[in-house]
């Protein structure tokens, strides 16, 4: 889209009017399917008991924060990259493309071997601080998410945005596909982690409570899907029954800031990583 | 949050959500009915009006928001952390002790002050002629801390007064030392709003209007359908057999469901039936169905999907090779493994080979995924060679840990985290242990 300077303060704040209603239109569209809520439907699953849940290994490396993690294939080994400037493999990773998010507002395809641009994502109007790829059979599709409050869900080929949610009140910090590819669950600084479902179109929970006062920073799935990890900035991990909505657990044991949670391949394990300098294995 | 927008004055946005909802509390604990216990509290020899004791404000969190004395302890250590709340004992701790230990309220709330009080004292100065994001900022800030605004005002005008006082030196440090404050914590400004953005956005909406959506009852029945079939799958839920390998320190769980094994598990082998994708994704699945397809004499369909997918997934360099030989293979008239797409998908495949990229192949990739997902897939599950796998398939023995008997949890498979007892809200939270392995959650 070539990029246009204001023609007439008149027409943009035409254009905007429209783009309000459409927007308004959109929200009753959405509406028209939502026959039902999420935890409606999940009043006959079986309440889930209380989880005894641990830490396992304690990952001493690191010589400041750990900003970021992510579990190899073969299920125990992982990466984790600090502000130390060390990235540390506790064991082997290799990775074919990459994806990555942006501070100004894009996303990028690249190709590692190369280091070739494939492709440019452009709609967040702001920094765009997670992505994550889709799991589904075609495969083609990941979603972003900013500091504009707003989670994109874009096709990697076309470079279109084919999905918009914006529903948080602050910045979105992560995003995270559900295993079936079916939605996605998201969690922002406004203290909120929200579960969107892609073929209805909307979002169907929002897992929040009171006394959860403070941003969270990242989110990953169990297994099954049933269970949600979030990491906080109050140093905290809570977790949420995916289909009730409600808390089933809290973690404690980090001293600072909760930066990445990521949940095993096998779903044995659930390792976060903080600024307090340690990684945490979960079990 | 990234570090960079930390530098660029991030951090205020993101706290200043925080502190909206800590002040939420701090009402709440004020409020003279319902709010926390006030007393006088003798400190010493003085006695100090309208404190409360650590006890009461934690017993008072744990009544309020139907938390455990763990989480209880951790947001009152919020509270203090952030000036909120202080200790009259010991005021250069901030701790929050669950006793007798006296705290008041913090008149001034340190974290919106300074700027509050910095652009109060601006617009006196200048008589209302702030910037355009000092004004917003101002207003927000007004709307936020309306309740002590009067105190705010109050605050900058006293401040003025005294700086008129000061020496030259002194005011003009002070000036550098608030505007550089300021600087740092003022909010990002936002570009204008560009007409290619509304634009998009409009084309956004329209598109997003056009979608064709599912009713709520069918989606949302499916993520209850997905987490009841993956329940005996997921570890952290049911446990795994022979044990958790992060819990018992012992492999076995995953020599047995290494890449490569002469016998795989039961649940491995159940899950290849659970979809198509499942199959693919497991080498050994792929290996099985591929020996199926092979009698089938329709194995030529895999071998283009998995040669298609290292397209897609290879490196830049080596597409124009690798799309060359599939076309040699698969697609060629008269190839030796030629695969039967549809005209129309084979035209737009030829042509696009030409020029060859990442994606070329995806047209033709997706029409013969789906073409075993209809038809072979279903059939593999019927087969004697689906139902022998099954029926061979390792079920592990459940590992007892015989050093620490006492220890066990479990009288079925083994250490599960789930247990079937009453809902969070009702139980008595285990207190919080000592050190840093501690996980709420009680145990069998």
């Amino acid at each position: 889209m070539a990029c246009q300077g204001l023609q007439s303060g008149e027409t943009l704040a035409s254009l905007k009017k429209e783009s309000d209603s459409l927007k308004k239109k959109l929200e009753e569209e959405r509406g028209k399917l939502n026959d039902i809520e999420l935890h409606q439907v999940a009043e006959k699953v079986e309440m889930l008991g209380a989880l005894s849940i641990k830490t396992k290994r304690l990952l001493k490396g690191h010589g400041n924060k750990v900003l970021c993690m992510d579990w190899c294939k073969d299920k125990r080994r992982l990466v984790s990259s600090s502000q130390d400037g060390k990235v540390i493999v506790w064991d082997a990773f290799t990775l074919n493309k990459l994806l990555t998010s942006s501070g100004d507002g894009t996303c990028a395809l690249w190709d590692v071997e190369s280091g070739q641009l494939l492709q440019s994502f452009h709609g967040h109007t702001a920094d765009v601080l997670s992505l994550d790829l889709a799991p589904s059979e075609t495969g083609n599709t990941f979603v972003s998410g900013g500091s504009d409050k707003k989670a994109n869900v874009w096709d990697m080929r076309s470079g279109q945005n084919i999905q918009s949610f914006e529903s948080h009140e602050s910045d979105i910090n992560c995003v995270k596909y559900y295993p079936s590819g079916d939605a996605f669950a998201s969690a922002s600084d406004d203290s909120t982690c929200r579960f969107y479902d892609l073929r209805a179109d909307r979002e169907v929970a929002v897992y929040q409570k009171d006394s959860v006062i403070f941003g969270a920073s990242t989110v990953d799935f169990s297994l099954s899907g049933r269970l949600l990890f979030a990491g906080y900035n109050d140093y905290t991990i809570n977790v949420w029954d995916v289909l009730k909505g409600t808390r089933v657990s809290v973690l404690f044991g980090h001293e600072n800031r909760v930066s990445r949670v990521r949940v095993s391949p096998d779903g044995t394990a659930l390792c976060s990583a903080s600024w307090d300098n340690t990684l945490r294995i979960w079990a | 949050m990234t570090i960079n927008t930390l530098a660029k004055g991030a951090w205020h946005r993101e706290q200043m959500a925080s502190f909206r909802k800590m002040e939420k509390v701090i009402v709440a604990m004020q409020d003279p009915d319902m709010g926390v216990k006030m007393r006088n509290q003798r400190l010493l020899i003085t006695v100090i009006p309208h404190a409360m004791t650590g006890r009461d404000i934690i017993d008072w969190l744990i009544q309020k928001y139907n938390i455990c004395e763990e989480e209880a302890l951790h947001v009152g250590a919020m509270l203090v952390r952030y000036g909120y709340v202080y200790p009259l004992k010991e005021p250069r701790s901030l701790v929050l002790r669950p006793d007798e230990s006296p705290y008041r309220f913090q008149v001034s709330q340190p974290p919106l002050h300074p700027p509050a009080i910095y652009l109060a004292k601006k617009n006196i100065r200048k008589q209302g002629e702030l910037m355009e994001y000092e004004k917003e900022r101002y207003s927000v800030l007004h709307k936020r801390i309306n309740h002590t605004w009067d105190f705010v005002v109050m605050q900058a005008r006293e401040q003025l007064r005294a700086s008129k006082q000061r020496r030259k030196a002194d005011r003009i440090v002070l000036e550098c030392q608030e505007q550089a404050y300021w600087l740092i914590n003022r909010p990002p400004v936002r570009p204008l709003l560009l007409y290619s953005v509304v634009l998009d956005y409009i084309e956004t909406c329209r598109r997003a209007l056009g979608r064709n959506r599912v009713k709520s009852s069918i989606c949302l029945e499916g993520f209850v359908k997905y987490s009841e079939q993956y329940l005996n799958h997921d570890p952290i839920m049911q446990g795994c057999l022979p044990s958790n390998p992060w819990i018992s320190d012992d492999t076995a769980h995953w020599t047995m469901n290494a890449e490569v094994v002469p016998s795989p598990t039961r649940l491995r082998v159940e899950r290849w039936s659970f979809s198509f994708m499942e199959l693919l994704n497991d080498s050994m699945g792929r290996r099985e169905f591929m020996t199926y397809l092979e009698k089938e004499f329709s194995a030529e369909n895999l071998c283009f999907w998995q040669a298609c997918e290292d397209v897609r997934h290879g490196e830049n360099s080596r597409i124009i090779e690798k799309v060359e030989d599939i076309y040699k293979n698969f697609l060629a008239p008269g190839a030796a493994r030629w695969v039967n797409i549809d005209s129309k998908t084979m035209d737009k495949t030829l042509h696009g080979i030409r020029h060859p990229h990442r994606f070329v192949m995806d047209d033709a990739q997706m029409h013969i995924y789906f073409l075993m997902k209809k038809d072979s897939y279903p059939r593999y599950l019927k087969s004697d060679l689906y139902k022998n796998m099954l029926a061979k398939a390792v079920v592990p023995q459940e590992t007892k840990k015989s050093v620490f008997p006492f220890m066990r949890r479990q009288r079925h498979a083994s250490p599960s985290p789930a247990q079937a007892v009453a809902p969070e809200d009702g139980q008595a939270k285990g207190a919080g242990q000592a050190g840093t392995n501690s996980a709420a959650g009680s145990q069998a």
